[in-house]
């Protein structure tokens, strides 16, 4: 059997570097936006008192939820023994890292008090699923870090499969708590439901996939190596179950609201009426994010397409962003029914009304460095680290025992 | 040994070792110190008290604001200054309001229902199980607050709050009350005059304000006591919760909606 070698990244350096100051550059503005919007208040954003958590939680939350799907890769390879994931794993490790300090860097950046960061790492009320996920994510680096350590280090290696199944468990747990941060609400109906928590660990496996794939690929065009088409293959059928699986979620839980009554509101807010909304959802979500992928996935047409593969996986990206907005955003957009068979005709505090939301560009930038930070660890790390394999070629006949 | 790449030879894993020994001391630290959430200081309170309110919508006037521009003054929130070149529809949207008016009107009947809402100081307060820091708290006495201290501005208690009762403070503040302190990032909500009970008195802003315009809508008082004016009327006649399907056990009791 070929020993695998692993090697850092190394590109020409104009390429290389010019693409980190890219990074940079956005990291830079979106650091300026962020400075704009903690400087002035929040009331330069889009949000209010109606909208509170805005575009900034979208990307953030998207970011968390695709960190720990990133991490499956490595859990298939040292797990569930998949030996054609094997070599995936340290990249799948840095991969989940960098996403997760990506998204959290926008939350953090968008609290009202930034500054009291210290408050919420030594204060907690542990009835609050936040406070669960505040040692969640901060577990999951040491976790994972110590993961890619035995995955890397060869003394180590007798400690790779109880890490990684300590890792796996942990990333659940971690999802878990980010889909409970809706399913706990009961006071909106768009949310409080126990299918959350799934629903959101389906859409990390399927958008964390989605840039495991992109950032690979690019990651491999970058440094002229080569990937094998039997392990795309392998990666691509995969993403497929995966869409297909987030279709699925998303049809249970708007079956299950359409049949209580109590509901129909807010479904039909989402699936007719809702303007943005309901166009979000069904080109959003369902077509660019479900649809179009799956057929570029399963169609014979683009069977051994690279293109299509890639395009598929930055489809689910965009289809799985439209769909964390629609549940951030379009779930408190839709009024709090207080007063049941009673019509709102006056208030100060746009009761009974849909609440109004346009993103500032300010909130945009910040989310948008989000994803340049995750992008930039991803780099430094591939560059510093050896996480990626020399080649990614077919193994020959029967070596994958 | 000839290096093939351009990077330097840093003892990697030396270099890693220290790096990840210091993120997971970082990471475990804030365990180390763990506090459990502070549930409020029973110094001076007491749980044999449990203020609350009951509005009587039939005597709550179509058109009065008397209740909500008392409200703001008491509380500074008169005090906040608009900012320059905010439109209309976001200083509604995005200024505190502790305590607004609603008109409804019932969708068989025709019925037009006139009511303030405010923070409804659930025995159960929804805002104080989600939040992170414990700085969302309910007193011994039930009034449900926030300690501006601890508040870190992430805004899941505005989220879990099912009466839409809390406010995030989006600008600056130049001028307040010492009653009433306030700050950029913070979210607040009515509490019931705290600082008057805490002084002594027994009436709340906007109670005062109603009575002055001789509605008498709102009663305030401490449920607890039998004696009291609001727990005779509140055995005397029927009053319900705002989503009483929640169970929160509001401290604030809505009588003719």
């Amino acid at each position: 059997m070929k020993k695998m070698q692993y090697r850092e990244l190394y590109c020409s350096s104009p390429r290389y570097w010019g693409g980190l100051a890219f990074l940079a550059f956005i990291i830079l503005v979106g650091m300026g936006a962020a400075f704009f919007m903690e400087h002035n208040g929040h009331f330069v954003t889009g949000m209010s008192n109606q909208i509170v958590w805005g575009l900034p939680h979208v990307f953030a939350i998207f970011l968390i939820v695709a960190a720990s799907g990133a991490l499956n890769v490595a859990s298939i390879g040292s797990v569930f023994g998949g030996p054609m994931y094997k070599p995936l794993g340290r990249f799948s490790g840095l991969l989940s890292i960098g996403l997760l300090a990506g998204g959290l860097v926008v939350l953090l950046l968008d609290l009202g008090r930034p500054d009291r960061l210290i408050v919420a790492m030594t204060t907690y009320n542990f009835k609050s699923i936040f406070a669960w996920n505040i040692i969640l994510y901060t577990g999951f680096f040491t976790i994972v870090g110590l993961y890619l350590w035995a995955m890397m280090d060869r003394k180590f290696a007798q400690f790779k499969r109880p890490i990684g199944f300590a890792a796996f468990f942990w990333r659940l747990a971690l999802t878990t708590g980010t889909g409970s941060i809706f399913g706990f609400l009961v006071a909106r109906e768009a949310y409080d439901a126990a299918i959350m928590a799934p629903m959101f660990i389906i859409m990390s496996f399927s958008y964390g996939l989605a840039f495991f794939i992109i950032t690979l690929m690019s990651a491999y065009w970058w440094a002229d190596r080569t990937i094998g088409e039997l392990r795309l293959a392998k990666l691509k059928n995969l993403l497929g179950v995966f869409v297909g699986a987030v279709l699925y979620f998303a049809l249970v839980y708007h079956l299950t609201n359409l049949y209580i009554t109590q509901h129909h509101g807010v479904e039909r807010f989402i699936l007719l009426d809702g303007g943005i909304y309901t166009s979000m959802f069904w080109i959003g979500q369902v077509v660019i994010g479900g649809v179009i992928p799956l057929f570029l996935l399963y169609s014979p047409a683009f069977g051994h397409s690279r293109l299509a593969l890639a395009v598929a996986s930055l489809m689910v990206l965009l289809g799985g962003f439209f769909q964390v907005y629609v549940i951030v955003i379009g779930g408190q957009a839709f009024p709090m029914n207080l007063f049941p068979g009673k019509q709102v005709l006056e208030s100060s505090f746009f009761d009974g009304v849909v609440a109004a939301y346009t993103p500032s560009l300010a909130e945009a930038l910040l989310g948008i460095a989000g994803v340049a930070v995750a992008m930039t660890l991803v780099a430094i790390g591939a560059r510093m680290l050896r996480v990626l394999p020399e080649s990614l070629e077919d193994p020959e006949e029967g070596e994958c025992v | 040994m000839s290096h093939n790449n351009d990077q330097p030879d840093l003892r990697r894993r030396d270099f890693i070792g220290k790096t990840v020994l210091a993120a997971g001391a970082a990471s475990i630290a804030p365990g180390v110190m763990l506090t459990v959430a502070n549930a409020g200081s029973d110094a001076g309170v007491s749980s044999k008290v449990r203020w609350g309110m009951l509005i009587d919508a039939n005597k709550c006037a179509d058109g009065c604001s008397a209740c909500v521009a008392a409200c703001n003054q008491e509380n500074g929130i008169d005090l906040i200054e608009r900012p320059a070149g905010q439109s209309d529809a976001m200083w509604d949207a995005q200024r505190p309001q502790w305590i607004h008016k609603v008109k409804l009107k019932d969708n068989l009947t025709g019925e037009i229902t006139n009511l303030p809402m405010m923070c409804q100081h659930c025995e159960h307060p929804p805002c104080v199980d989600v939040c992170p820091t414990g700085a969302s708290f309910k007193r011994a006495d039930g009034l449900v607050m926030v300690d501006r201290h601890t508040c870190i501005g992430c805004r899941y208690c505005m989220m879990a709050c099912p009466y839409k009762a809390r406010s995030f403070i989006h600008q600056d503040v130049a001028a307040q009350r010492t009653g009433t302190p306030r700050g950029k990032g913070c979210v607040e909500s009515c509490n019931l005059c705290v600082q008057r009970l805490d002084a002594g008195d027994q009436t709340t802003a906007c109670q005062d304000a109603c009575n002055r315009e001789g509605y008498q809508a709102i009663l305030f008082g401490d449920l607890k006591n039998p004696d009291s004016e609001i727990a005779r009327a509140l055995k005397a006649h029927n009053s319900r919760q705002i989503r009483a399907d929640l169970e929160l056990n509001t401290g604030v009791r809505y009588s003719n909606i």
